[in-house]
This record gives structure tokens, sequence and C-alpha cells, in this order.
């Protein structure tokens, strides 16, 4: 049993919402196979019905026409407005009142058609089939069959394009968090059974968000792995949205997956330990909300002399493989202060001989310098300072410079 | 057959009479140390006034960890550690995660709490090393037993360091440091200072662990 919607619209998403096999006939004009349909739904009138409801819903007109073979499915929808079934057997009969002009014949058989004075369905339908393969050759055999509803052929199905989204439109705007996790996590729940469905995943989440003042609230959540973790996505969303909360109330929520393979990785018996991508990411999203943005990571050394260069990169467990470290030696371990502690120094015989900072007094019992450093004085940031290493009474070693701003404790060696 | 003549054939057939109810000690890692070595599933405390060489044992131990290719974690409270000296140490910082708490020692714990809870990490670390004693005995033991309890039975070693012992009973080892003496090589001290460099510090780590007494000395040699 076959459909076919004739109209405009959005003709080809609201047949993929019936069936998955969906022709593209021509423009404007949709064929898809229904049989099965009668389990759900019941009879063919009752499918039929239920098809032009939810053209209804999404705002598509278009005349439906339900038959045994797509060919007749389709000159009724054409032929035809409304919605109608044509009952098995009576496809001629139903069919018969049609124009000739309907089944699409070449420029010459239509010519010869109407000299021979065959204007509908009904009168090519009547002529004898010899006689027809005789003068009009296989062409004209073909447009008998179709116009007596006895044409049999497949669908062309055209692919269902893989786009996973959806959107949401609450019944008021949505002020808190709360409320706003319920239409999340119906949304994303869609998505995800979407996804696994096709044997898919997603590393990416795309949520757009319309306020009620006109304004788009857009966030992007990025896994480190593909994941069909629906909770754990729900988590993350809820925590970017706390750290980063929409402006005004929410009128209409959009929702977007980036569908990609799922990962599939062969765990070792002797691979080292290492945290789960997704249930890591949730847990540094959740440190994040304690410590702050930008607090969390792994620290890259910069390629500069200046002290205490670093930048914090994306932490990753799953990092390939470097070498370790053969040779174990204990080295002498700085603690450093940040920010630096503003020091007041005496100075005898050209050397620290007292320091006093914030939690440091004493007398320097021993030392090492100065050494000068500098760099980049050739650029807009210049620094140059000269360090001490000293030994005070408190028992302690640290690490004092002298730049331009004056006398800082650096950190201690620990 | 009763379970005394069992227990007398098992003996019989493993060659010997066998503790039943002893608890299997648990796994150790090296710290990097010859004498030390860390318990996994335990928490380790290290403990010692400033300059007693708490640091230069971590990163040791944070070194080996990452040798053998384990994701580490380390809870910053007061903003204090150094890549640099890091990566001298040896540490591959690709393997560690640096979360800097910014002068918060609750903050902190909160952190240490969530990455142990989350599980994976083969070594994690909170430094409270330079936290004011006043505010780090504001830990309440409850919180330390929630810690111990997070990483029992897990392949995990946590570290803490600070001043002095905050975990008490639920350490499963607690390593004192204190410095022997700096080594300084050049000049003596009233000769000229630019002569003269800091060249690393003698210290002593002594384990107040109730089965197990060490107290090795190790040297951190400056860069």
């Amino acid at each position: 049993m076959f459909a076919c919607l004739h109209g405009s619209g959005a003709l080809t998403a609201l047949a993929f919402e019936f069936s998955p096999v969906v022709e593209q006939t021509g423009p404007g004009t949709v064929t898809f196979a229904v049989a099965g349909l009668d389990r759900l739904f019941g009879h063919p009138q009752d499918v039929a019905a239920a098809i032009a409801r939810r053209a209804r819903e999404v705002q598509v007109k278009a005349n439906l026409a339900i038959a045994d073979n797509p060919d007749a499915a389709i000159c009724a929808a054409r032929g035809f407005s409304g919605v109608h079934v044509i009952p098995h057997g009576d496809e001629a009969k139903f069919l018969g009142d049609l124009p000739v002009a309907l089944l699409e014949p070449s420029p010459e058989l239509q010519e010869t058609l109407e000299r021979w004075g065959i204007r509908r369905f009904r009168d090519l339908a009547a002529l004898p089939p010899l006689g027809i393969a005789e003068r009009l050759g296989p062409e004209g055999l073909r447009l008998r069959e179709r116009a007596r509803g006895e044409a049999e052929r497949k669908l062309a199905p055209v692919e269902e394009p893989l786009r996973f989204e959806d959107a949401m439109e609450p019944e008021y705007p949505v002020d808190l968090l709360e409320p706003l996790a319920f239409l999340l996590a119906r949304l994303v729940n869609g998505l995800v059974t979407r996804l696994a469905t096709r044997g898919l995943a997603t590393d990416e989440l795309r949520l757009r968000l319309t306020l009620e003042t006109r304004a788009i609230h857009e966030r992007t959540l990025r896994l480190p792995v593909p994941s069909l973790d629906s909770k754990a996505m729900l988590k993350l969303m809820q925590l970017d949205l706390e750290a980063h909360p929409p402006a005004a109330p929410v009128v209409h929520v959009w929702l977007g997956a980036n569908p990609v393979k799922p990962q599939a990785a062969q765990s070792g018996l002797y691979v080292p330990m290492a945290p789960e991508p997704v249930k890591l990411e949730l847990t540094l999203a959740r440190i994040r909300m304690v410590v702050g943005e930008g607090r969390v990571g792994t620290p890259e050394l910069l390629d500069t002399h200046r002290s205490d260069a670093f930048r914090m990169a994306e932490f990753s467990a799953a990092k390939p493989r470097a070498a370790g470290r053969t040779q174990m030696k204990v080295r002498l371990a700085l603690r450093l202060f940040r920010p630096p502690r503003q020091a007041r120094v005496a100075i005898a015989s050209g050397k620290p001989s007292f320091v006093t900072a914030e939690g440091i007094r004493g007398k320097v019992l021993d030392l090492a310098g100065p050494w000068r450093t500098s760099g980049d004085w050739w650029t807009a940031d210049p620094w140059s300072r000269d360090e001490w290493d000293i030994a005070l009474s408190d028992g302690a070693l640290y690490r004092i410079y002298c730049e331009e701003k004056g006398w800082f404790v650096g950190g201690n060696y620990d | 057959m009763g379970a005394a003549a069992l227990r007398v054939q098992f003996d019989t057939f493993l060659g010997g009479p066998l503790d039943w109810r002893a608890r299997p000690l648990p796994q150790a890692v090296p710290s990097g140390i010859a004498e030390i070595d860390l318990p996994r599933g335990g928490l380790t405390e290290i403990v010692g006034p400033a300059s007693s060489g708490r640091t230069s044992l971590l990163l040791s131990i944070l070194a080996a960890a990452t040798a053998r290719q384990e994701a580490c974690a380390l809870v910053d409270a007061e903003d204090a550690f150094d890549p640099g000296s890091a990566a001298a140490a040896g540490v591959l910082l690709d393997r560690l995660l640096w979360v800097r708490c910014g002068h918060n020692a609750e903050h902190a714990l909160k952190a240490a709490d969530l990455l142990i809870q989350g599980g994976g990490f083969g070594l994690a670390i909170l430094d409270l090393g330079d936290t004011p004693p006043a505010s780090a005995r504001r830990i309440s033991l409850t919180s330390w037993f929630r810690l111990r309890r997070a990483v029992e039975n897990t392949p995990s070693v946590l570290v803490t360091v600070a001043r002095q012992s905050l975990a008490s009973a639920c350490a499963s080892l607690v390593l004192e440091c204190a410095r022997d003496r700096a080594a300084w090589s050049g000049a003596e001290p009233a000769g000229p200072p630019a002569s003269r460099l800091l060249r690393g510090i003698h210290a002593r780590a002594t384990s107040t662990h109730r089965s197990r007494t060490c107290s090795p000395v190790f040297t951190a040699a400056a860069l």
C-alpha cells in the first residue's frame, strides 16, 4: 500500500514521520510506502486520517491519496483534491474521469491520443493492448497500465537527512534553571534515542535559547569522546548554564547534536589507570563551579626565561604515551607565592641582611646572588630583576628579588 | 568433614599454616626515594615546616607516578605549585591535572573530594603546605574520614602535604620531613655572595606509621 502527498510544505519530512521508504516523485509530490501502518492505525481510512491530521498540525497543505500501487496513488493525489483512499481492484473505475495529461505522455504521444479523441483515463484503459502495442509501442502500453491503475513498480527512496536537532516552546517563559532542565532532559533523551537507533553517538551539543527579549543565548558543549550518556550530558549542560545563565526568561529551546561514530576502545590489562573521559568532564565542570573558570587544567610551560611563565591547557586523560623518566633524582622544589609578597630588605655591605614581608621576618644567615635575569626588552612588557637565594633565621630558604617596583619574596625552597 | 580437618588439609597442601584472618597488605608504589613506598588505597600525609623538603619529596612521588603513565591530580590550596620545578624534577606535566584553589582550603577540600569520588587517578594530591595552621585545623575529622573511605579499595594513592598532621588516625602513613642542613657551594658565608650557589638541602623523612618505621635521608639538589 502506498500513499502520495501532492501540495506544498514540508512534504518529505511529513512522509518520513510515517515511513522510512520515501520517494521524491516530483516537485510538490512525495510518495511513500504505508504497508504495515494498518496494524498501528487500523483501516486504510484511519491511516489516511492520521496522515491528514499530522499534515494539519505541521501546516502542510496537500492532497492525499492511498492506493495499492504508487502510480495510482500519484494520479489520484494529483487529480483529486482532499483525502482519497482507492479500494483494492477499483483503481480503473476510480481514476477513469482523470485527464490523460496527468500521465505525462511525450508531446508526440499526447498529440496522437488527442487526434484519436482519447482524453480521459477511461478512454485509454478501454483500448485493446495488442492494438496499442502495434501503434504506440511500449510507452503506450505503460500509459494504458497506469490509466487502469495496474502499473507495478518499486519506489526510488531518498536518504533521510541525518539532522539531529529538536526544539521546544514552553507554554510560558521559563526563568528558572530547574524547569529548563526538565525541557532539556526531554530534548536530550529524544536526541540520544535517535542517535542510538542509528548506531551513532555525539561529541558536541549546541543549545540555542531564545529569550523573552528576542536575544539569543547560545552555548556549545563539547564532549572529550563521542558518547550517548544522556545523564552526563544533562548534568554538564546544567552546570554550564549555572555558570553562564541566560539574561532573561527563555521562550524557545533548540538543541542540536553533532552525529559521529561511537568510540570503540579495547581495554588492556596493562593500560595505566585513567579517569573515564565523560565522567572526568563532569567532575571538572563541577570543580570549575567551585574554584572558577581557568583554574583547572594542565600546566604548559612557555618558551621564555621569565619566572612563573605557564598557561593552563585542557586536561586530557587519553593523551598519547610519552617516554617515562628512567633516572630518579630528587630535585629541590620551589613553592611560589602568588602574588609575590612585597618585602622590606635591609642592606648591609651591599647584601641583604634582614628581610620583612607578610608572614616572614628574619635575619639573613646565608645567601647567594645576585643573579640578574631580564628579557622581552623588545616588547611592551619587558622584565628585569636581581634574584637572591637566602637562608633566614626563621629556618626557611627563600628566593627574593629586586626589580623596579621594589623588593619581593618570590617563594620558598622546600 | 569438619572445618578443622579441612583447614589441616589446606595447610598440608599449601606447605604451612596460614593466617586466615590477616588482611592482605596494601599494594605499595615507589615514591622515587628508595626506602619510601606509598600504600595504594590509603592516605599518606607528608608533614613538616617550610623548607623541610616536603615539596621535593612530593615532586619525586609525582614524577614516579607520571613515569608510570598514571593520571595524576594536584589540588593546590595556596596556588604554590611551580610547573618549572616540577618539569625539572621529571614530572610529565601532560599527565597532571592542576586545580588552583586561590588560597581557599575549603574549596581545595571540596575539589579533592570530587576528584577522588570521580575515580581513575593513580595519584591525587591535596597540597595544604602553605595553608595557615588555624585554617587547616578547621577541616573536620569527618572530612578526612570521607576522603579515606573514598580512596579505600581503589588503586589510587592519596597524598596530603601540610605543616602538621591533620588526618591523624585516617592516615595510612605519615612522613614527617625535617631539614638537616642546606648545601651551599663556593666561598664561605663571609665571602662575596655572587660566587656562591644554593646546591640543595639534606632532609630526613621519618615515618610514624604504626607498622612501618623508617627514616630515610634524601638530598634534594637545586638546579
